[in-house]
């Protein structure tokens, strides 16, 4: 009977198909759990008071977000000291209590039998500030100068209203740090490189320069100008935004004084009806993938890390492309084939299996020491000591992971290119066609979807690839992006952030751990959901190009 | 109309007497003659070998210009070999070595200084399956133009029109030049094959088996549009289609193992062969 069943074949299709199921709950799952802990963390929560009985029995009142929960052991809690009775589970909470520069710590842990009372107070207002974390408390009242200008009941209002503005002098301001006097600082340095150069070519100033010294020096003046005048608009725009503060009273009773233009937004959760939950919901998560990350990456937005890995894949790929394509050609088309041939394919395939890392050193040895060094020497010595591309920077980390993907790239242009029929590159020959002829304008066309398969893999690979990074050219905050205004735009010399690395760093080298792990998560959706559109771009191009090259198949 | 003529070629020999079962076939062809033919290829003492095994053994043989010539035989005999040592399509494959001359317009093809490229524009050749690029139609047959470097629009519509017409394909595509030319049938795509072969008038068309993969009907347009090119070009044939051969060439060549073994106009051959092999052959008594 049971032999008969064997031999049906059943078990077989059970255990085939329990192997599909688990692998895809495994995928689900882990999409599911890094979509619920990371999307999570942009919805407002309810901000709680406690009056809450402490270790040395007196009454404090505590505010804060409940962050997370856990049952311990009573017998655990009496080792660590406090007075429980009996042998049950305790139920206790991780209070997010926010006020880091009043308290000097963001978190504390809350027993359940300690509280004695809890409640949701309307008024209770979240802050959410640029330096210090969160900021939890009542508002008082509103500052103009010093001098209140609303308390009670009209403050909030005044305070949202003040908030706007405060809002849009920040973005002005910053437009002109980064923008206008970012130029102005770039093309002053792009002077001072030029200046040197002529130092360097032993151009005189005053022998037997013809005048180039003093252009130079009438630029700078024009831009030192320029910058005086920009100067000027930023300080009064300081004057500005620094005139309101607030007031706020936290948990331990004390007032504490903070200036508008520390303030990115505050809200009273508690009041907040679902829809309006919702537009701040959104509002948030647009912020996570529009703007630059504040407080050590653990707070504000991520897209210089979104931008820098579009970026360093698109420029990988358009290096793997064109050199494992040629050398798939010169493998498959032209090599004689025998046991060479052979092996070098072996050794091209066994490098796809070298540990990423082992990559990052190479790069770091060759290209940013050896290439970066000498491409210094050549081309930019006025710069030096400082490096300019002797650094770890956005091209060598491109490159790099080039190298890691090449392999994949030449296996499959080389799977594409042998399975052109022999009787289509014949026809082409047939007409007096040479063999390059017949190439580039038949068998490479038709190879074209292996070719693209083979890039999908490159990206796949090289997207979530963070170990070799680190090496050469990944940092945790790059002060600009490698894409500006400023000439020649793309700046592949400059480090950039990457995604993967974003989430080692506030995963693992963040100052507030604790605050930053739903970060962690969502960062990691957010990387996922970053390679699998790369992947769809190159598969929905893959795609047009198998329906045009269709082989005969008849 | 079966009367022996002495016949030219390698085949020697008094003239048998045997009426032949394809007689009829080739019924109301004026009688040719080798020698007023004016000579296009020349086949001189050809040895072939792939590695160490010999697949042609001495091949010699006179291909008459306009005309079209067959080569039958049993699979196996040689005569794809022989077809494609004329545009040096054996060049392709690894370890081939040839001994011997091909002279066309009295020229060695297997000279030092012929380039590959332009003996196979001056040679064009069709093959077994018809094998259109993944281009439209029209990008099939400018192909072999834009080799050459015409750009002019104008000039490459005129000729992809001219060549369509001559393979008698232009009524079918006109109206859908630049679709695919996978959307065509197989024996539309042959001729398509065939229009861009003779897109740039070469001087020989080799056929490779052109109807083996088609449909009887399609295979009819075939020959008739054999039969209407010779008047243009030299055309030789590979056929192991007995009847094929007999309607639509002129001159046919028996081979076997390698060897020709008999040559000569395609009436006198069907009906009156001189060897016992190539009648036994064109019986059916093997092969």
């Amino acid at each position: 009977m049971m032999k008969q069943w064997f031999k049906s074949g059943n078990p077989w299709i059970w255990l085939t198909a329990g192997a599909v199921s688990v692998s895809l709950i495994l995928v689900f799952g882990l999409l599911l759990l890094i979509a619920a802990r990371g999307l999570g963390h942009f919805w407002p929560a309810t901000v709680w008071e406690y009056d809450y009985v402490d270790r040395d029995s007196s009454v404090i009142r505590l505010i804060g977000e409940i962050h997370d929960e856990e049952a311990v052991k009573s017998q655990r809690l009496r080792d660590a000291g406090f007075a429980i009775e009996g042998d049950k589970l305790v139920t206790r909470y991780l209070l997010k209590t926010g006020n880091r520069d009043v308290n000097g710590q963001d978190f504390r842990w809350i027993l359940e039998p300690s509280i004695q009372q809890r409640g949701t107070p309307q008024t209770l207002m979240a802050v959410e500030r640029r330096e210090w974390g969160n900021l939890y408390g009542y508002l008082s009242a509103v500052q103009e100068n010093q001098q209140t200008v609303a308390t009670g009941s009209d403050a909030w209002a005044s305070l949202q209203q003040r908030l706007l503005r405060t809002d849009a002098l920040f973005a002005e301001i910053r437009q002109l740090e980064k923008g206008e006097i970012g130029s102005i600082n770039y093309a002053l340095e792009r002077l001072r490189l030029r200046e040197r150069k002529l130092e360097l070519d032993g151009v005189v100033k005053g022998e037997n320069d013809s005048g180039q010294y003093q252009t130079i020096q009438q630029e700078r003046d024009a831009l030192n100008a320029d910058y005086a005048g920009l100067q000027k608009r930023l300080t009064d725009l300081y004057t500005a935004i620094n005139r309101d503060q607030m007031v706020v009273t936290v948990s331990g009773g004390q007032t504490l004084t903070v200036p508008l233009a520390k303030v990115v937004r505050a809200y009273q959760p508690n009041a907040m009806s679902l829809f309006d939950k919702l537009k701040f919901y959104m509002a948030k998560l647009w912020e996570f993938v529009s703007d630059e990350p504040r407080e050590a990456n653990t707070e504000g937005g991520i897209f210089p890390a979104i931008f820098g890995t579009v970026m360093m894949v698109i420029i990988m790929s358009i290096m793997v492309v064109p050199f494992g394509v040629v050398a798939a050609v010169y493998l498959r088309e032209y090599a004689r084939q025998g046991p060479l041939t052979q092996l070098i394919r072996i050794a091209v395939n066994n490098l796809a299996g070298v540990p990423s890392i082992v990559y990052g050193v190479f790069g770091l040895g060759f290209f940013v020491y050896f290439l970066g060094g000498n491409l210094d020497q050549l081309f930019f010595p006025e710069a030096l000591p400082a490096p300019t591309f002797g650094t770890p920077g956005l091209m060598w980390a491109s490159l790099t992971l080039a190298l890691l993907t090449v392999p994949v790239v030449i296996v499959a242009t080389e799977e594409g290119l042998s399975r052109i029929p022999k009787s289509v590159r014949e026809g082409s020959l047939a007409l007096g066609a040479t063999k390059a002829e017949t190439l580039w304008r038949t068998v490479l066309p038709m190879a074209s979807p292996a070719i693209m398969t083979g890039l999908i893999l490159a990206i796949a690979r090289a997207a979530g690839e963070v170990a070799p990074l680190m090496l050469v050219g990944v940092v945790k905050l790059a002060p600009s992006l490698p894409l500006d205004g400023n000439l020649p735009f793309l700046h592949l010399d400059r480090k950039f952030m990457h995604l993967g690395f974003h989430i080692y760093d506030v995963g693992f080298q963040s100052p507030n751990v604790e605050a930053a792990r739903p970060l962690v998560y969502a960062t990691a959706l957010l990387l996922v959901l970053v390679i699998v559109a790369l992947n769809l771009a190159a598969i929905a191009i893959r795609n047009r190009l198998r329906e045009k090259y269709r082989a005969l198949e008849n | 109309m079966a009367e022996t003529e002495q016949k030219s070629g390698s085949s020697i020999g008094s003239a048998p007497t045997h009426a032949i079962a394809v007689d009829g076939l080739t019924r109301g062809r004026s009688a040719l003659r080798m020698a007023d033919e004016t000579p296009c290829l020349k086949v001189q003492d050809l040895n072939l070998f792939y590695s160490e095994n010999q697949a042609l053994y001495g091949i010699n043989m006179v291909i008459p210009a306009r005309r079209v010539t067959a080569y039958i035989g049993p699979s196996g005999c040689g005569k794809s070999t022989l077809l494609r040592s004329i545009n040096r399509m054996n060049d392709l494959v690894d370890g081939v070595r040839i001994e011997g001359k091909i002279l066309l317009d009295e020229q060695n093809i297997y000279d030092k200084a012929v380039n590959v490229a332009d003996l196979r524009r001056r040679v064009g050749m069709v093959f077994q399956k018809p094998n259109p690029f993944p281009k439209s139609i029209y990008e099939n047959v400018a192909y072999g133009l834009r080799l050459q470097g015409v750009k002019d629009r104008r000039a490459l519509d005129e000729v992809v029109e001219r060549a369509l017409k001559s393979a008698a394909l232009w009524d079918e595509v006109k109206d859908r030049l630049y679709d695919s030319a996978f959307g065509l049938s197989g024996g539309q795509q042959q001729r398509l094959v065939i229009a861009r072969a003779i897109a740039i008038e070469p001087e020989v068309l080799l056929l490779d088996e052109p109807a083996s993969a088609l449909d009887p009907i399609s295979t009819l347009k075939i020959e008739e549009l054999i039969y209407e090119l010779k008047n243009s070009y030299t055309i030789v044939i590979v056929t192991h289609n007995m009847q094929q051969a007999a309607r639509v060439s002129d001159y046919t060549a028996f081979m076997y193992m390698g060897k020709l073994i008999e040559y000569g106009d395609t009436n006198t051959l069907f009906t009156n062969p001189s060897l016992k092999q190539t009648e036994d052959y064109i019986t059916g008594r093997y092969g």
